[in-house]
């Protein structure tokens, strides 16, 4: 078994973006601007899923060495 | 009664169910041991995990609920949203911690882990018989979603024991291959269950906004009270604080769920889980168009046409999913839309029940009744564990109203928040006290039953009035902060008298990542 990095202070503040994004209420509790006929409310917090997902995996490829099968 | 629809739906309830059965060959391992019949020998790979934590967590009655309450309340149900992204980055830092321990010591449960870490039985006993109750409700919920559907094949549910029987024939399935499999067989149905969802959410998700003429048309038809969170009002947050502390509180809990637990310890390694949570969102990102299925449902009109309405006035805004499926799709596709739901209730149904059995074994009845049990005896008296859980749950939905199971399980999440303190920050340091942590179990559990009992049961929100202001949160949250605040002065208190017990079975080294 690989050991992998510690997760330090970035890494922290890169899993905490995704997270700080859909809880900022004041910011998208709002109608404009739409996309594709869809509110902002619900298309910006539909966009921080695979946002979120991008973060950890930049997270991912800073503390797991690659080529760790387990 | 749709014939069609029915007979796709049986068809595919016997492939998985044969499936089900033979997963027991699979990978097999010494099958008297409980991590291989409770843990399918911490073997799964990457996409296995992928699909078995995806098929635990995204429940069946998630698919029926989350658009229920879109089509009900409007913006609040879409809480489920921003939920689902919180879980996965605090689950990266936190959870490999966890499995990489387990391993080390063979835990099967978070007790487990809590009782080596900390030495004390009875605090390991408390998350144990919070995990088994918190789990019980949220089984029973998932015969709701089983319910919906067979109801909406034409078999008259919910007529006593009669109209029960459809649901006691997919129970007595499930206790049966879960009975002799193990974790094996909703790891192999899970991705069954998986392709039926993802096809019948994306037909869903094509085919109605384009019958109904595009998003702008369905928002449209929404009042525009239900679109957005009501602004604040003189000092009151209203929504706009009890929307993000429920997300963040049930994503908490989320994790803690004694199911989350035993689908992450079956995973091979550490980095099989890091990689699984950076594709798992995919799952989120399905359950958002989910919930907007409650505004096309709302926005279609079906619950006012003549032959969708009596559904919609036995299972309320519950058939908003069920009844988009039968407007909208030929029958043959109905009956897959309607598996896919089913077999939704059947994988998490049984990594539940397989979570609570290894609770109750390892942590009540090894730890207090038969502490010298042989491995086989273990592994036995956890497959009858599982059976008594199921058999409890199918019984709970028979006998009782719905609504007693909805209530509980939404105290069953306040519940499990309060075994945080004790898991999680163990997982990081042995700083705490158990009599501590303990101590702040209880106080979080009981201001936590005291504040949902004042809605009787109904609401999860709690009204804190603060220095003029009136803030409504999420009681599992309010209660947690109480927990912490308690084991954090106790700790400090019995430090100070010299009271404080140091005793841990794992090392520092055991802890990685």
């Amino acid at each position: 078994m690989s050991t992998p990095k510690k997760l330090g202070p970035l890494q922290f503040i890169l899993l905490a973006i995704p997270c700080v994004a859909v809880l900022v209420i004041p910011y998208f509790n709002k109608l404009e601007p739409s996309v594709f006929g869809i509110p902002f409310f619900y298309w910006w917090q539909l966009v921080w899923v695979p946002l979120s997902g991008v973060f950890i995996a930049i997270v991912y490829k800073m503390v797991v060495p690659s080529g760790s099968g387990d | 009664m749709n014939i069609v629809a029915t007979i796709v739906f049986v068809g595919l309830f016997l492939f998985i169910t044969a499936l089900g059965f033979l997963s027991a060959h699979w990978r097999k391992g010494d099958m008297s041991h409980l991590h291989e019949w409770g843990l399918g020998g911490r073997r799964f790979g990457g996409w296995i995990t992928w699909f078995l934590i995806g098929g635990d967590l995204y429940t069946a009655y998630t698919f029926v609920a989350v658009p229920a309450l879109v089509f009900g309340a409007g913006a609040l149900g879409f809480f489920a949203l921003p939920y689902t992204v919180l879980v996965y980055p605090m689950v990266f830092a936190i959870l490999p911690r966890l499995w990489v321990v387990a391993k080390k010591h063979n835990y099967i449960t978070a007790s487990d882990f809590v009782a080596g870490r900390y030495g004390s039985p009875a605090l390991a006993l408390a998350i144990a018989v919070t995990g088994i109750v918190a789990t019980m409700p949220y089984i029973a919920l998932q015969l709701v979603g089983i319910q919906v559907v067979i109801g909406g094949l034409g078999f008259p549910t919910g007529h006593g024991l009669v109209g029960d029987l459809p649901l006691i024939i997919a129970f007595i399935i499930l206790a049966a291959f879960t009975y002799t499999s193990g974790l094996r067989a909703p790891a192999s149905i899970a991705v069954v269950k998986d392709l039926l969802v993802y096809i019948t959410v994306i037909a869903l998700i094509i085919v109605v906004p384009y019958k109904l003429g595009g998003f702008g048309n369905i928002f449209a038809a929404i009042p525009k009270e239900h679109l957005l969170l009501p602004p604040v009002k003189d000092g009151n947050l209203g929504l706009q604080s009890f929307y993000p502390t429920l997300a963040f509180g049930s994503a908490l809990a989320l994790m803690l769920y004694p199911h989350a637990t035993t689908a992450v310890l079956s995973a091979k390694g550490p980095n099989t889980l890091r990689r699984n949570w950076v594709f798992l969102p995919a799952y989120s990102f399905m359950l958002g168009l989910i919930a907007l299925l409650g505004y096309m449902a709302y926005a279609s009109g079906i619950a006012k046409l003549p032959d969708l309405a009596p559904y919609f006035k036995q299972y309320g805004p519950q058939f908003a999913m069920p009844g988009l499926l039968l407007h909208y799709f030929p029958s043959w596709f109905v009956g897959v839309g309607f598996a896919a739901v089913a077999i939704g209730a059947l994988v998490p149904a049984a990594i539940m029940s397989i979570a609570a059995a290894n609770l109750f074994t390892r942590n009540i009845y090894k730890a207090y009744i038969n502490p010298g049990c042989s491995t086989h005896r273990e592994t036995e008296m956890a497959k009858l564990a599982s059976l008594v859980v199921k058999f409890g749950a199918l019984l709970f939905i028979v006998f009782l109203p719905l609504t007693y199971a909805i209530q509980l399980q939404l105290l069953g999440g306040i519940l499990i928040l309060q075994t945080l303190p004790a898991i999680v920050s163990g997982i990081y340091t042995r700083w705490f006290d158990a009599k501590a942590l303990l101590l702040g179990w209880a106080a979080g559990l009981a201001w936590g039953i005291w504040a949902a009992s004042l809605s009787g049961f109904h609401k999860s929100g709690y009204a804190l009035h603060l220095g003029g202001m009136v803030i409504p949160a999420y009681i599992g949250l309010y209660a947690l902060v109480l927990n912490f605040a308690v084991a954090i002065v106790a700790t400090l208190v019995l430090n100070a008298v010299g009271m404080a017990d140091k005793q841990d079975a794992t090392v520092a080294a055991d802890y990685a990542g």
